[in-house]
């Protein structure tokens, strides 16, 4: 018996690749680009996301009918930055030198456009199992760009994967230095973040023919 | 004057769009024509400069470590710091509600051409990141606070003037198929990036307070170069790295 319906694994799934908030839905990007040149900071960002949205998510869903139309923005950004608060202390208590890297980047989760963009479209009209299956599959497609980008520039920009080097050592000249390979500082600055993304933009239109515009 | 240098350091080094990319979903969706480019732009200026203020007030007599002093020498304990960012954001959706009214009053075209992005300045990066690089960079004076939310708006307008000029500019030129509208913007985007990364040859007199304060944001990047500029014991200079470390301070 499968775990879930198709309508409902459509709803994880399709985010990943068709329906991607950062490269289709165009939302999400601020946070996107400024962290990604450690893998480690990418990946804390995307599981902070996936907790915020699942559960701001099954929230606003489960106040949807009470909330009065004129101040659900308001209420959207309560919930919002409460959750985030959490997160922020969370990160604080057991990873303070990676939330002192994120700094302000965990802050400015509350106006990830993907969060109140979600809550908007989907979870003020549907029930809390679907608006969770919604957050987790939106979050996890914006997670996966996230670290898409972040190995492409902790690998090329440092030579290092999670801090592990992984193509031999610069400095000993050992691995793939030793024919002369030499990193590319050039990838660890934010620009080039922008350009990836740009990359990853071409190689989906091109694999998907109906996402190409005019 | 710490002030000028404050004012061309926000707006060319620290630049909203192309030092930290706040603010990209509405300077992707709005940079289409230059008119609403203009508007937009106008609107996140004024927005900065009354919520940074506002919430350097904030900051100064309610959040930060031992700001409760003036409530009486008992409270010096308290640090309310956790609230902030939901203080900051009352604060500026406040503020942009305030800035929708002023607008349909005084320009019912413009509001109509902002459509929902103007309410949507609210939820703008750019703006709840000004509060907060206000916050961690502690900056000391009201008129610091002001200066800093005025030239980060300027900033942020002169990216997405520059942006929306180019794009307009762009419908004639062959661009790949694949690459039209969206995956185009974000190349040209990260090229105009680096090109105002050369603008941080300016204010590299010696000041350390400011490299400190791109270095917490930037740690990351930094960690990885200097190490291999200090682990150095050779002779050789790897112009590439040193050359990049120095434009990252």
């Amino acid at each position: 018996m499968a775990l879930l319906s198709r309508k409902d694994s459509k709803l994880i799934l399709d985010p990943l690749t068709d329906d991607n908030p950062i490269t289709i839905q165009v939302l999400g990007i601020c946070s996107a680009l400024a962290i990604t040149a450690q893998l480690k900071a990418s990946i804390v960002m995307a599981v902070s996301v996936i907790a915020v949205m699942a559960i701001g998510n099954v929230v606003i869903s489960l106040m949807r009918n009470i909330i009065p139309s004129k101040i659900r923005i308001i209420v959207q950004l309560i919930v919002v930055a409460s959750l985030v608060i959490m997160v922020d202390q969370v990160l604080k208590a057991y990873a303070y030198e990676l939330s002192k890297q994120l700094s302000v980047f965990i802050g400015l989760i509350i106006t990830n456009c993907i969060i109140m963009g979600r809550f908007e479209a989907f979870a003020l009209g549907n029930n809390p199992w679907r608006s969770l299956l919604d957050g987790i599959g939106n979050a996890a497609g914006y997670g996966l760009i996230l670290v898409i980008v972040g190995f492409f520039r902790e690998l090329l920009g440092s030579g290092t994967l999670l801090g592990y080097k992984v193509l031999g050592d610069p400095i000993e000249k050992t691995g793939l230095y030793a024919l002369g390979y030499e990193n590319n500082g050039f990838m660890l600055l934010s620009p080039m973040a922008l350009i990836v993304i740009g990359i990853i933009i071409w190689v989906q239109r091109t694999r998907n023919k109906d996402l190409i515009e005019e | 004057m710490e002030h000028i240098e404050l004012f061309f350091k926000s707006i060319f080094i620290d630049n909203m769009i192309f030092a930290t990319f706040l603010g990209m979903c509405s300077y992707l969706a709005v940079s289409k024509k230059v008119a609403t480019a203009v508007g937009l732009g106008a609107a996140v200026i004024f927005v900065l400069t009354v919520t940074v203020p506002l919430n350097w007030l904030l900051d100064q007599y309610l959040l930060k470590d031992g700001a409760l002093v003036w409530l009486g020498p008992e409270y010096a304990d308290y640090n309310l710091g956790f609230l902030s960012f939901i203080l900051f954001i009352a604060t500026i959706a406040t503020m942009v509600q305030l800035v929708e009214i002023v607008v349909e009053k005084f320009s019912p075209s413009l509001y109509n051409s902002l459509g929902i992005f103007l309410p949507l300045i609210a939820v703008n990066c750019a703006i709840l990141g000004g509060s907060l690089f206000m916050q961690s960079r502690e900056i000391e004076t009201f008129g610091l606070a002001l200066n800093y939310g005025f030239s980060s708006g300027i900033g942020w307008f002169l990216a997405i003037l520059a942006i929306a000029a180019i794009r307009e500019k762009i419908r004639y030129s062959n661009v790949p198929p694949a690459l039209r509208g969206l995956g185009i913007t974000f190349i040209i985007t990260g090229l105009m990036a680096i090109g105002f990364m050369s603008f941080g040859g300016m204010l590299t007199d010696g000041d350390e307070a400011p490299a400190a304060e791109v270095e917490t944001q930037v740690g990351s990047q930094n960690e990885y170069i200097q190490k291999d500029n200090t682990e150095k014991t050779d002779g050789d200079a790897k112009l590439s790295v040193s050359d990049v470390s120095t434009l990252t301070k």
